[in-house]
């Protein structure tokens, strides 16, 4: 069992140190954990780590494939309001 | 040169502003009452003095990237999480590159004697990546001063560590001191190994954030707080935060407006929250009991900015170009320390000449806000067109003084999206909204024209001429011309 970081990771580094198994590795294009090491964080704390502290939604999965953090978790921004905003943008 | 003291008087009566002794006045009177040793500490900081920050420059490195929190004015997918400006990514470095890239800067650009670390992320919430630096340069380059930003939220932890190093300036974003105000700036802090949102989580930042302002004051390590002034959200109670933390002893409380474009991505933007006039903002600073006018000149700098204080020399130093450069800091050291002491000899002279006479105008004259291109030592010498951002004076009847610095292009996020010149030319014309001359050493035929259709008088007359006497002279002239009547200002509009 493990969680995965995808392509919208921005690389900031939050996760890296706070992970007990030091399942998480500086990777391009983005971080990647190490399934072989990741515990989900069992018996340290009662969240994953990396999960409780990334500041980017969708970037982290849990064994799923789900997000650990769903749009607009983080943020507070509904998406649906972010779908009107970029389609406001695009438009310009 | 003495900035004069305006409006100490107006400031002193008025309770709500909640001044502490000691710390009213404007610039150079509230510099000139600090302790010695913190003085000496501001004296020549180009964050600091308005007037150091013509001669001395800074520069910030990026190797902070985590946070510990999220703040509604930031997206992470860019930058920076401690200032209100989204949107630019800095160049992300190791704390062995962040040391030499300092040195190589400070062994070209002499008068560089700050360095900061202020993100991308917050440099307390990456202790191993910023103590490092700073424990590197304080043993290679002991003539550079450190200083640091955070959020405060891990700063109780870091103090000791932080008064080791001998770290003399700390800035902490302090942008509410009530946890349900904080809980519509602040989404999420990640704390005690958990996520926590809401306003327990925002609890738990303000009295972190307390707690490490008391400690770092206990310990004699220089506090500066830095607030984003969010229309609707915080403007009324950053009155509240000024006069806690000032009160706590803080040197120095300096407000920035917040910048929020939907493109931007964050919170704010997206949900059109907007950022406040350049008027809602200096009225705020004002109300602020008046004692911020030494941050009035805060350019609100990007993560890995570097140079004097409003422009960014940061592409003659990117780590390829560093690599191939040899440093003899030993050597370097000497030509800085020599270059230091002709600076401090010219500001000193400054200071010795004699304050300006009186301006020859009407007691009851109306003050004039004026802005002025310039590239730094004090004169006006810069073209209208090339200014990226001026420098806003009030003249009245008891001199000049500093108000502060409108970004002509404050809104823009690339050339893309603002390349049109008519459309930079409206944007500068909005940021100069309620100044009426605009002094700088030439200016275009177009531009005049619509300036003056705007009400501002373009004046390129005071070419070279140091500021606050070129400000002087145009007010003088507007008084014998008869436009400082109490009721001129409409007619002039
Ligand atoms: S879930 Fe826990 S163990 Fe797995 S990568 Fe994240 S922090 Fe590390
Ligand atoms: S915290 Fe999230 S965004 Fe940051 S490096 Fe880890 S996975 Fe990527």
């Amino acid at each position: 069992m493990s969680l995965s970081i995808i392509e919208s990771c921005v690389n900031c580094w939050a996760c890296l140190p706070v992970c007990p198994s030091d399942a998480i590795y500086d990777a391009r294009p983005h971080f990647m954990i190490d399934a072989g090491k990741c515990t989900e964080c069992e018996g340290d704390f009662a969240q994953p780590q990396c999960a409780s502290i990334c500041p980017i939604e969708g970037a982290i999965l849990d064994h799923f494939g789900e997000a650990m953090n769903p749009p607009g978790s983080l943020t507070g921004i509904p998406p649906e309001k972010l779908a009107e905003a970029m389609a406001e943008i695009q438009a310009r | 040169m003495e900035l004069m003291v305006l409006g100490q008087e107006k400031n002193e009566d008025k309770p709500a502003g909640g001044c502490s002794a000691g710390s009213c006045g404007s610039t150079d009177d509230q510099v000139n009452r600090l302790p010695d040793h913190i003085r000496e500490k501001v004296e020549n900081h180009p964050c600091y003095s308005e007037k150091a920050h013509h001669y001395f420059a800074r520069m910030h490195v990026a190797v902070a990237p985590a946070c510990n929190i999220q703040c509604h004015y930031c997206n992470r997918k860019y930058d920076c999480a401690n200032e209100s400006r989204p949107g630019v990514v800095s160049e992300l470095l190791t704390p062995a590159q962040a040391v030499k890239k300092t040195m190589a800067v400070a062994a070209n650009i002499p008068q560089m004697t700050v360095l900061g670390i202020a993100g991308p992320g917050d440099p307390l919430a990456n202790p191993e990546r910023t103590f490092e630096t700073f424990r590197e340069l304080s043993e290679k380059a002991p003539d550079i001063k450190l200083c640091v930003s955070t959020n405060g939220l891990a700063l109780p932890d870091a103090v000791d560590e932080l008064a080791k190093h001998n770290i003399d300036h700390v800035t902490i974003t302090i942008n509410c001191v009530d946890p349900e105000v904080g809980a519509k700036i602040y989404p999420w802090i990640y704390w005690n190994n958990r996520r926590i949102k809401g306003v327990k989580a925002a609890k738990i930042l303000i009295e972190q954030q307390q707690k490490g302002l008391e400690m770092l004051v206990e310990r004699g390590i220089l506090v500066k707080v830095n607030s984003v002034l969010i229309p609707g959200v915080n403007d009324e109670h950053l009155k509240e935060v000024s006069r806690i933390v000032k009160a706590k002893g803080a040197f120095l409380h300096n407000v920035m407006p917040l910048i929020a474009e939907a493109e931007h991505g964050t919170f704010y933007g997206v949900m059109g929250q907007r950022g406040p006039s350049p008027e809602e903002l200096s009225d705020l600073q004002d109300a602020c009991a008046g004692d911020m006018n030494m941050m009035r000149h805060c350019r609100q700098c990007r993560a890995d900015a570097v140079g004097m204080l409003g422009e960014d020399r940061g592409e003659e130093f990117t780590m390829d170009k560093i690599e191939d450069m040899e440093i003899d800091y030993a050597e370097a050291m000497v030509r800085r320390a020599a270059v230091h002491q002709s600076i401090a000899r010219a500001l000193a002279e400054e200071e010795g000449r004699a304050a300006p006479a009186g301006i020859n105008v009407p007691a009851t004259s109306r003050p004039v806000l004026m802005a002025v291109a310039t590239t730094g030592s004090g004169v006006i010498n810069q073209h209208f067109g090339h200014a990226r951002e001026f420098l806003v004076y009030e003249a009245s009847p008891a001199g000049v003084r500093f108000i502060g610095h409108r970004k002509a292009d404050q809104y823009c996020i690339g050339d893309d999206t603002c390349g049109e010149k008519e459309s930079a030319l409206t944007t500068t014309i909005r940021a100069l909204s309620g100044c009426e001359v605009v002094l700088c050493s030439k200016i275009g035929f177009e531009p005049w024209d619509e300036l003056e259709k705007a009400g501002i008088r373009p004046n390129g007359e005071h070419a070279m001429e140091p500021i606050e006497e070129a400000v002087a002279a145009v007010y003088e002239e507007m008084g014998a011309a008869g436009m400082l009547a109490e009721n001129a200002a409409a007619a002039a509009a």
